[in-house]
């Protein structure tokens, strides 16, 4: 949700709101800026690469333990910077540069790591006047200080791995007075564009009047009838990074792009800055929702990780020797062995702060997650309710109207854990309170859903509607905790509620405050089964520039310019501490942002926001969801069946059969669509939602775990083929299929009228079984699968073992204590493991009393274990294994349940065309140490 | 193993006070009960397969079409019957079975999740007897109603019918008064038109002759005017003083062109400049009526008028003279005339006129006997009534076979939420409910469209309205003309107890 419709300004303004934001599909490109109408981006882009004027000032190197410090002179206008070098633990560098004297600080992003990275001891290897060599510890890896010009090469042994400042777009625009009060200040400053400016033919062009010439939006920059005040004047920094032997990278969300970034040459950057975008278009880089400004780098060799940790407007170039090559043209490069080695090379831009870069250096994907995650947290782990089906609209009218959709679902047979309240239900739009005629008795509703073992949702915005009738509002006012406009009143702009202003979450206090809101006591009507979901979040304000908040507005100190890109991190951060303590800091959140950051994964899920009921649309979803489970965000989903415009039913049950099988599975729809719960569409529609809901259902167990790896590892729960498959290029664009962990491979239907789909099978030695027919394939092939309206591809990898819970029921809270049913696909080499993880499923005693199950099992000389990986956990559950699939198989003649010392015969039974060996009611309870034999007779087994 | 399985349960049932003792296994509704046999092997329902009859609710499903866990949730697709004892027996999905959510009122289907459930079977059967005897009763009265309303309709409608067939007959006898009033109404106008024409042209002829006499005045006095030395003859250099008079309206009146229009003689004297006058009468300006004209539009131009208005007063200023009054009155034999075939006209026009309003009223009645008010015009009474409901934003208002429409309650304009399209009910019963279409349209959206929910009740008043679907709005409404005839048979829940 979340759009300007006309409709929905209902009593505001409509004449001023239509003069902004253009009724017709799509979005209306001209509300937002290209790189060229965004001053500090033209001006830095205008830098093209070449010598640079950094010098590094090698007499000023000092070393400690685990920091090195160093200055940077821009040798046009003299001004010193100061680097910062850090080795940090496991195997990450990180690089600071910022002004040696600022007039006043810049601005540094506090919240963002979990903690001061802890660091390793730098060495010096060497030192001469043309740099300094370090050493980076193991691997034989080195970072290289070049003095003249300078530039950073982190290598390992002969090899480049990332270059900076290489291709010299170093550029910092340091703090100065205004022209105005230049006068008295010292004479020395020297006035340009950019410190960094390329100037081959030096000191001409400071002569002949160019740098006299005041350049647009140094110090004022007007955007459509928004005009951005800038009192301090240019602030941008920008930075390159040079990747030898790289071609393929990823990340930067959020774009509505392909999971493999393209170049950027002559076209805009991608950009970065959190804006609502009325009915976003497809493949481009234009900004959305969030930012993450994280990159990963991979080939064959090596997978590493860029972290640009920076919350003002930023624009990532990426530009490559490789791109626009023609499959011809790489062979023939092969074929004559041709001496130009790919290269991509990745420039970041942003409009203030300080450059604090972190480098990730992998080697292995899965070490950059947990590198990463060492830095910004990993993905909270969510109720495991919150992964279950979730039903929303724009909106559920009133009480009846939830309690009838409520008993759809049950008059169905569908299963689903929430219900969502979009807007309408608050009292005139006044968050923390309901609209006293649609939804009388919120907690009556809260108890009915209770009594269904199901939960709710209801939207708290960032906007507060200005009324000295509402209690949210005058507190805010009389603890002064708005963001203040430039001249130092409270900001003020246009949201869902009209005339509304907004709590500044950057301050801690605003946040405790906020977070107390949730108790029960304050936000009244609501009740422990309640949770919440916050929009427009970016922030978004209809009337502001870009339909967001004037950059000039403040924040305690800090212009909103320093801050954007994470004050939604923030709303997010505050919500999920309210839902925390209101339970005594017990119950685990669950919180759904719309604009997120780099550490917003910490907090709960996202979506990709207002998308449309389009077939491009559905696909879109993969790239996305996936881009962001790269950079850490695995709790993520897009709006089934499209927010905007009616889906035909053909598209409905293809979403439907896409989300069950992405993290955050949740059907959505604009306020004029017409309704669209899963029983409208008839009896033979509903079943095939139906069934695919219970696919879902059935794998929570894995989904489950999934989370629960992630959130101790970083690993993504939905991730691109090339995670698992690093050294198999084929793997490396697909992004029209992926894995949910590393077992499950899902090529969704996205094409209409589809009758069949290729998918890439990855692993040369590897089988994969449909989970549908268990019919098993070789792996390291494109396999054509017929389809039709009922098939989902899905496969799951030859050495895995999957547990399910195929018992459905109508929520998942009402599956806790079910049987789990493990599903065994045996490898070529007749081996197979996996995990189960079982607690509570809502509180954090996982955590503090270490009440959870978490199991290993393992197949392998035909013998099924299961074996304790947390012996000194202690948690007790009923659910039981009730049956064994192995895929796989062949027929035993005998087989045994060894447990406690004692041997007792299973029933089984062998279905030979598919080699299915089906173990019959073993019985064990889902906690306890057991081993299930198979024996063959001697014959069986030449 | 930790779930407990009672293979076989003990069922009470309760009926006319005498407890029976039935034993079968749990889930299985007494019709299946012959198929589960604890003697003998169970074969699956579907015949599937056939398995020991230990696997009955083992809590692990054997067959395909759940029939071996009726009593368990073991089966994806099985169901359970819970017999409800003091109120109705059902199924539910075997989901259902212990999954902490009491769904029998018997509680039977939570025996081991350790949830609470209470058995509120007796209640419920209260509860529903004392909803169906309402409903009954409802459905009773609202049935006798629905009979008066047919009677009223059957009524009306041969009311109407006859009142058609009168007004048919009566349209009849009014078409021949028509045509008798019309010829009578020419017969009268012909004289009329005579006697008019003959005034008229008295009249023309007059006027005429005065025309005559004022032109041969004004050519006198122009002959006055142009013989500047009263010799008693117009010379061309006189006659050149009038440039106006130019026939090739180059601005100058040559002493040829001049010549010209006195037909080539020098001068010209009073009788011979009779001939020279045509040529001349339409530019001439008069120098008198020129001054005057001056003088007056100088007044005028004070009022800044003068422009616009002097010029016609100019060129045509015979037009101003009194010769041209109005005709004078008829004489007495062509006003008698013509009053007499104005009363023709009248008489005519006001027979037209009522034949009129008789079309008007048949088609009315025919119209209305057009609908379909119900297989025996039980929803007659329903038209061109309104019912209202008010909300707390709106007021809705429902007009039967006409038009729905929503009010804000406090100003504002009406919005038409769909004009009578069809009864749109099921197949069995399409009078179950009213579609009303092409409302105002939404944004972005289709037209707006109502459907109206027809209950049984005593009263005809709409009870709800709601918008389930963005502009398609769903409006209930009782009225005793869907009121089906009362089943014989007592609504006691003692029928359906199981024995």
């Amino acid at each position: 949700m979340a759009v300007i419709s006309i409709e929905r300004m209902g009593l505001l303004s409509v004449v001023c709101v239509s003069l902004f934001f253009s009724s017709t599909f799509a979005v209306d490109r001209g509300n937002f800026k290209t790189c060229d109408q965004s001053a500090f981006c033209k001006r830095q882009r205008a830098l093209k690469p070449g010598q640079s004027p950094y010098r590094a000032l090698l007499e000023t190197l000092e070393l400690s333990d685990s920091r090195l410090t160093l200055q940077l002179i821009n040798d046009n206008n003299k001004v010193h910077l100061l680097l910062e070098l850090y080795r940090l633990q496991g195997n990450m560098t990180r690089v600071k540069i910022n002004e040696l004297k600022p007039l006043k600080p810049r601005f540094e992003v506090p919240d963002v790591l979990i903690a001061e990275p802890p660091t390793e001891p730098l060495s010096v290897l060497s030192k001469d006047d043309n740099g300094v060599v370090l050493s980076l510890g193991a691997e034989n890896q080195r970072l290289i200080v070049s003095a003249r010009p300078f530039r950073l090469d982190i290598m390992e042994g002969p090899e480049v791995l990332l270059s900076l400042n290489s291709r010299g777009l170093l550029a910092f625009e340091h703090l100065r007075l205004h022209k105005d009060t230049q006068a008295q200040a010292d004479g020395a400053e020297v006035k340009e564009s950019v410190d960094g400016d390329q100037q081959q033919d030096e000191g001409k062009k400071d002569e002949d009047g160019e740098s006299e010439k005041e350049e647009d939006g140094l110090w004022e920059e007007t955007f459509k009838s928004h005009t951005d005040t800038k009192p301090n004047g240019p602030t941008s920094i920008s930075l390159d990074f040079s990747l030898p032997g790289v071609e393929h990278v990823y990340g930067i969300p959020e774009h509505a792009d392909d999971l493999k970034l393209k170049t950027t040459d002559g076209g805009d950057p991608y950009r970065l800055y959190n804006l609502d975008v009325f009915q976003y278009e497809l493949y481009n880089p234009m900004a959305l929702y969030g930012s993450i400004p994280v990159m990963l780098a991979h080939n064959t060799q090596r997978t590493m990780g860029i972290f640009w940790l920076n919350a003002a407007e930023t624009w990532v170039d990426i530009s490559s020797n490789t791109a626009g090559k023609t499959v011809f043209g790489k062979m023939l490069d092969f074929v004559q062995g041709s001496s130009e080695k790919p290269q991509t090379d990745v420039r970041w831009i942003s409009e203030s702060g300080i450059i604090d870069v972190f480098i990730m250096l992998g080697p292995k994907p899965s070490k950059v997650f947990s590198q990463y995650a060492s830095l910004t947290g990993t993905q909270s782990f969510p109720p495991l309710a919150s992964l279950g089906y979730h039903q929303c609209r724009w909106n559920y009218n009133d009480q009846e109207d939830v309690k009838s959709v409520d008993q759809g679902f049950d008059q169905h047979d569908i299963p689903y854990d929430f219900i969502w309240l979009d807007i309408e239900h608050a009292d005139g739009k006044r968050y923390f309170t309901w609209d006293p005629h649609k939804f009388p008795q919120p907690k009556e509703m809260l108890q009915g859903l209770m009594d269904k073992r199901r939960k709710m949702v209801s939207i708290v915005d960032p906007h507060i509607r200005v009324d000295s009738g509402y209690k949210i509002h005058n507190e805010i006012t009389s603890k002064d905790f708005y963001v203040k406009n430039k001249d130092g009143k409270n900001y003020e702009g246009w949201c869902w509620p009209g005339n509304s202003g907004y709590p500044d979450f950057t301050k801690p206090e605003m946040r405790a405050w906020w977070a107390s809101m949730f108790a029960y006591d304050q936000y009244e009507g609501s009740m422990e089964n309640l949770f919440t979901w916050n929009d427009m979040n970016e922030p978004s304000v209809f009337n502001g520039p870009e339909v967001t908040m004037h950059k000039d507005a403040l924040h305690g100190k800090w212009e909103h310019r320093d801050i954007h890109n994470i004050y939604g991190l923030y709303v997010q951060m505050a919500t999920a501490e309210g839902q925390i303590q209101r339970s005594g800091g017990v119950e685990r959140p669950f919180v759904l942002t719309r604009a997120f950051f780099a550490g917003s994964q910490r907090y709960g899920a996202v979506w990709t926001g207002d998308n449309a009921a389009e077939w491009d649309h559905l696909k879109i979803s993969i790239p996305m969801c996936l881009s962001l489970g790269l950079v850490g965000v695995s709790f993520c989903g897009a709006d089934v069946g499209g927010f905007f415009k009616n889906p035909s039913t053909e598209l409905l049950v293809r979403w439907y059969q896409t989300g069950a099988y992405q993290p955050f599975f949740r059907a959505h729809a604009h306020l004029d669509t017409t309704r669209r719960e899963p029983w409208l569409f008839g009896p033979e529609n509903t079943a095939l939602i139906r069934e695919v809901i219970r696919q879902r259902y059935a794998l929570l167990p894995y989904w489950y775990q999934l989370f629960y790896q992630a959130h101790k590892t970083g690993m993504p729960v939905m991730r691109p083929l090339w995670v698992d498959y690093p050294k198999d290029t084929a793997t490396f664009t697909i992004d029209d299929e992926f894995l949910i962990g590393s077992d499950l491979l899902v090529h969704p239907v996205t094409e209409e009228g589809s009758r069949g789909v290729t998918a890439y099978l990855p692993g040369a030695e590897e089988v994969w079984y449909d989970v549908h027919t268990f019919q098993k394939h070789n792996g390291a092939q494109n396999l054509y699968i017929p389809v039709t309206l009922s098939s989902i591809p899905v496969f799951q990898r030859g050495g895995s073992i999957i547990p399910r819970k195929d018992r459905v029921r109508r929520s998942s809270t009402c599956m806790e204590n079910d049987p789990y049913t493990l599903y065994v696909a045996l490898s070529p080499k007749k081996f197979a493991e996996g995990e189960l993880y079982i607690d509570d499923g809502h509180s954090f005693n996982y955590d503090t009393k270490k009440e959870f199950i978490h199991r290993s099992l393992t197949f392998a000389n035909n013998a099924l274990t299961s074996s304790n990986l947390c012996p000194d956990c202690n948690f007790l559950t009923s659910s039981w294994i009730e049956k064994v699939l192995i895929l796989g198989a062949s027929k035993p003649s005998k087989v045994l349940l060894k447990m406690d010392g004692k041997e007792t015969p299973v029933d089984f039974e062998f279905d030979t065309s598919m080699s299915v060996l089906t173990l019959r009611k073993p019985g064990m309870n889902a906690g306890a140490d057991w081993t299930l034999l198979l024996q063959y007779q001697r014959y069986f087994q030449c | 193993m930790t779930c407990l399985h009672l293979l076989l349960t003990l069922v009470f049932a309760v009926s006319l006070g005498t407890p029976v003792e039935i034993q079968r296994p749990r889930g299985v509704p007494l019709t299946k009960k012959q198929f589960y046999e604890e003697s003998k092997p169970f074969t699956c329902l579907d015949g599937s397969r056939t398995i020991p009859f230990d696997r009955v609710n083992d809590d692990y499903c054997d067959c395909k079409d759940g029939s071996d866990e009726p009593g368990t949730a073991a089966c994806p697709n099985g169901s359970f019957h819970c017999t409800n004892a003091g109120y109705r027996p059902m199924f539910i999905p075997s989901s259902r079975i212990n999954d902490g959510i009491c769904d029998c009122c018997d509680t039977t289907d939570e025996y081991n999740s350790g949830a609470k459930c209470e058995n509120t079977c007796k209640e419920l059967g209260r509860k529903e007897r004392e909803v169906l005897q309402k409903m009954a009763e409802i459905t009773k009265e609202g049935f006798l109603l629905k009979q008066q309303l047919i009677e009223e309709a059957k009524k009306g409608q041969q009311e109407k019918q006859s009142k058609v067939t009168d007004m048919q007959e009566n349209k009849k006898q009014l078409d021949e008064k028509v045509e008798a009033l019309r010829t009578v109404k020419e017969t009268a106008e012909q004289p009329e038109k005579e006697a008019k024409e003959r005034h008229l042209k008295a009249w023309e002829e007059q006027k005429a002759a005065i025309r005559l006499e004022k032109d041969k005045a004004k050519m006198a006095e122009t002959f006055l005017e142009l013989d500047d030395n009263a010799d008693g003859f117009v010379s061309v250099s006189e006659l050149q003083s009038h440039a106006e008079l130019d026939p090739d309206a180059d601005g100058t009146l040559t002493e040829i062109e001049a010549q010209g229009l006195m037909g080539g003689a020098e001068q010209v004297d009073t009788s011979t400049f009779e001939s020279v006058w045509p040529k001349i009468k339409d530019k001439y300006h008069s120098e008198v009526s020129r001054e005057e004209a001056d003088i007056s539009c100088l007044v005028r131009c004070l009022l800044c008028l003068c422009v616009v208005q002097a010029q016609p007063t100019i060129k045509t200023p015979e037009k101003t003279h009194e010769d041209e009054e109005a005709m004078p009155p008829y004489d007495a034999d062509t006003q008698a005339l013509i009053d007499a075939a104005q009363k023709a006209r009248d008489d005519f026009e006001e027979a037209e006129k009522a034949l009129r309003e008789m079309d008007d009223q048949i088609r009315n009645i025919e119209k209305e006997l057009s609908f379909d008010f119900g297989p025996d015009a039980e929803f007659t009474y329903l038209y061109s009534q309104c019912y209202e409901l008010t909300t707390s934003e709106y007021i809705y208002r429902l007009c039967p076979f006409n038009r729905v429409s929503q009010k804000p309650k406090y100003g504002g304009s009406e919005t038409n939420l769909g004009t009578w399209g069809s009864w749109s009910g099921p197949e069995n019963n399409k009078y179950l409910l009213m579609k009303y279409e092409q409302g105002t349209g939404c944004w972005q959206g289709p037209n707006r469209s109502t459907t109206v929910k027809l209950t049984c009740g005593k009263e005809t008043v709409v009870t709800s309205t709601s918008e389930p679907s963005r502009c398609e709005y769903l409006m209930e409404f009782t009225t005793p003309a869907v009121c089906q005839e009362p089943a014989n048979i007592d609504p006691s829940p003692h029928d359906h107890v199981e024995l």
